[in-house]
């Protein structure tokens, strides 16, 4: 996301969308095979038990059909074939932003990263590509046992705790893009947090593609041990070109009993990048997940975030926000699985759609046999901008007990002459009225991020409006 | 621009307006004119083009002007956009205000500020000063800015919330459609105050459109027009409000039709 100035001035509409020159360290070829999956894991010096796991991975996404259901024009359109899915540009993660390579700094500089970082973070990981660039946490943190790294130092450093919930929570044949991350993954946060250990500013990732036809690949897991909290916070941008770009991640979150783990992202990839990416966690006893999920970006998102209520009193929310512009669609939505008793859950979706985009809503709810006294709240919104822009809701609940309670509610709006007439009697302009009406949609979303990211997210959004009045 | 003439200027003049919507016309010849601390009222039933005179004067994008003219200060308000017009001074108290859910009140409040009077007034403590004075005359409690406009607002919340932005964007025209109906006596009596610290003694005018005499025995307009089919049929003193009120509109129709004016 733009944080200062010189990123207000880039290219069109979308203000992220410059791109550095490109100097790769390591620059695989085009395309995908046994042999780059093995090339991936012997290059970073992976265990044995990693490169199988990347190997089985593979070939299930060879053998594993594209997903029926979504945007499947769209995913057909995926040339698997013209994908780097592996370039690395600096040669190390560096602790120090000064030691990070000059195009780069100025790159996540501009991206107001490392201001974010003095001022409101615990820790940053900085991810370039297929490769974490920079990376530190607060030393406070790490004297209370706090492990924040980026996926490949966290393998080598901690492998035992790496093998023991790598793919636990997201199977390697859970989907088909899980799979292709599982196979190729590279970069991404690894955090445990300790018994009791509250952090209490955010701990942020941002994910930059800067190559043309590039796929990044991040893999992220995070275990809030008993009793301990996190909020963590990711944003993503990439230049805007005319060649499509993938991103697929997998994020596999663990609350043991009593955590609490908050998962916030905005994500504004340029209208050039897939964005199918996985995300679920596993909550235990008393624990609480929250996925904050705001999708801006992309030309096509595909992500529901998930959380697999396990054990009793546990809680999930899903707050999500999507926006689709021209050319876009955003598939988005939640997933939750009541699995224990006295389990509650929260969905709250908002989608606007303008210009011809599209947003959808695909939501599931279950709720097994033995779960009793679960409650269930699901409530999506949908705000369409003009004729031409599409809404749609797949909300499913399977509720296989009935002492649940279970609540749903849906809403599709239009912007209307006289709420517009309203705001422009009071000195605002037709832009600036519908930039109120829709950060004020986005409202309930934007007050659960941290203070930085609610002004910019409204400030994107009013970019958005702008030039949309003929 | 050719505004700001306020030493002695008619502030509003509307001659032989002709509006409506679609095929449909709606006002047939209004000619008023307004000079700078007047307060005028328009009475009229439910139907007679009232809030469309209003809408028309702030400009909204449904209604056409098929001909005449609407000047303030000598300068064309036809030609501006709504929110041109806004800057330039005019203000309307919606009759049914529109709620915006998520925009908190008190940072639109500010933000209306700033675009009207300009950033500096929106700003530091002389604007909170000005704000919690307005809030307070009002009887408005602070809680109130971190609700959504208008939304989930009683009727008298609504109308209170429009004059407390009436007193804070300090317009030179306001216009007060049905500001009265859905508040009670105290109500009334206290937007009648803000009117009147507003306007009377200053270079700005107010348009109060009501059904009623009530809030108009507390302005004591200078002059009570009688709107009928989009037409201003009568014109006089606050007095003109009180035999409304006693004979009803078919007294001023037939009376009308006596002096051939309808
Ligand atoms: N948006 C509109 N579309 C169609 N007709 C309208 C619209 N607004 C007002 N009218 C019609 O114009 C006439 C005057 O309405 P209005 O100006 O609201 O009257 P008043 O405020 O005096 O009650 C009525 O017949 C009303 O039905
Ligand atoms: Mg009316």
């Amino acid at each position: 996301m733009p944080a200062n100035q010189d990123a207000m001035e880039a290219v069109g509409d979308y203000k992220s969308g410059w791109h550095d020159p490109e100097n790769s360290t390591i620059r695989f070829d085009f395309g995908l095979s046994e042999e780059v999956v093995r090339e991936i894991s012997a290059l970073k010096g992976e265990p044995e038990w990693m490169t199988d796991i990347r190997i089985k991975a593979y070939r299930h996404f060879i053998e594993r059909p594209m997903p029926t259901w979504g945007n499947t024009p769209m995913l057909h359109e995926i040339d698997f074939d013209s994908i780097c899915y592996y370039l690395r540009s600096s040669k190390a993660t560096e602790k120090d932003w000064d030691e990070v390579p000059d195009d780069i700094r100025n790159t996540f500089d501009r991206l107001g990263i490392p201001e974010a970082e003095q001022k409101w973070l615990s820790g940053v990981t900085a991810q370039y590509e297929s490769e974490a660039v920079y990376h530190s946490i607060r030393e406070d943190l790490e004297k209370q046992g706090v492990i924040f790294l980026d996926m490949d130092s966290g393998l080598r450093e901690h492998p035992e705790i790496v093998k023991e919930w790598f793919c636990s929570v997201v199977p390697l044949t859970d989907n088909k893009f899980a799979a292709l991350n599982t196979a190729v993954w590279s970069g991404g946060s690894f955090i445990y947090v300790p018994k009791g250990v509250h952090v209490e500013m955010p701990v942020q990732a941002y994910f930059r593609i800067n190559a043309k036809n590039m796929g990044q690949f991040e893999r992220t897991l995070i275990i809030a041990d008993e009793g301990s909290s996190i909020h963590y916070v990711e944003g993503c941008t990439a230049p805007t070109y005319s060649t499509d770009s993938l991103h697929s991640a997998v994020v596999e979150l663990i609350a043991l009993p009593g955590a609490h783990i908050r998962y916030s992202t905005v994500q504004n990839w340029s209208a050039n990048v897939y964005n199918l990416v996985t995300k679920r966690g596993i909550a235990h006893e008393n624990s609480k997940i929250e996925w904050v999920d705001g999708n801006i970006g992309s030309k096509l998102t595909m992500k529901y975030p998930s959380v697999i209520l396990k054990g009793e009193g546990s809680h999930a929310e899903v707050i999500s926000v999507a926006y689709s512009g021209e050319g876009q669609h955003q598939d988005a939505g939640a997933k939750i699985h009541h699995l224990a008793s006295n389990t509650t859950s929260k969905i709250l979706s908002k989608s606007i759609s303008k210009n011809g985009g599209r947003g959808s809503y695909r939501g599931l709810v279950k709720v097994s046999p033995k779960a009793e006294n679960c409650k269930l709240n699901v409530v999506c919104d949908a705000l369409i901008l003009d004729e031409g822009s599409r809404s749609d809701t797949y909300p499913t609940m399977e509720v296989a007990n009935p002492t649940a309670r279970c609540e749903h509610e849906a809403s599709v709006s239009k912007v209307s002459d006289n709420q517009l007439f309203y705001l422009m009697s009071r000195g605002h302009s037709e832009e600036e009225a519908l930039a109120m009406i829709v950060n004020g949609f986005f409202e309930p979303f934007t007050r659960e991020l941290p203070m930085e990211y609610a002004v910019e997210l409204n400030q994107l959004m009013a970019l958005e409006m702008e030039g949309s009045i003929g | 621009m050719v505004h700001g003439e306020s030493g002695g200027g008619t502030l509003l003049e509307i001659s032989n307006l002709h509006a409506g919507i679609e095929d449909k016309q709606i006002l047939r010849g209004i000619d008023l004119s307004i000079e700078p601390g007047e307060i005028h009222a328009i009475m009229g039933r439910n139907g007679s083009g009232k809030t469309t005179a209003a809408n028309i004067i702030m400009g909204h994008p449904d209604f056409e002007v098929e001909s005449g003219r609407v000047m303030l200060s000598g300068e064309d308000l036809l030609e501006l956009e709504t929110w041109e017009r806004a800057r330039e001074g005019v203000f309307l108290s919606f009759q049914y205000p529109q709620a915006v859910p998520g925009l908190q009140v008190g940072n639109f409040l500010r933000k209306s500020v700033a675009s009207i009077r300009g950033e500096e007034s929106a700003k530091g403590a002389d604007f909170r000063n000005e704000l919690n004075e307005a809030m307070d005359a009002l009887g408005i409690p602070r809680s109130f800015l971190s609700r959504y406009v208008n939304d989930g607002f009683s009727g008298g919340e609504k109308k209170r919330f429009e004059i407390l932005q009436m007193l804070l964007l300090k317009p030179r025209l306001a216009i007060l459609d049905e500001t009265d109906s859905g508040l009670d006596i105290d109500g009334i009596k206290t937007v009648a105050a803000g009117v009147n610290a507003a306007i009377r003694g200053g270079e700005s005018a107010a348009l109060i459109i009501t059904h009623y005499s009530r809030i108009l025995e507390h302005v004591k307009p200078d002059k009570v027009h009688v709107l009928i089919d989009g037409r201003i049929v009568a014109s006089g003193g606050p007095e003109l409000a009180t035999e409304l009120e006693n004979n009803g509109y078919d007294w001023i129709e037939e009376r009308g039709e006596a002096e051939g004016v309808a």
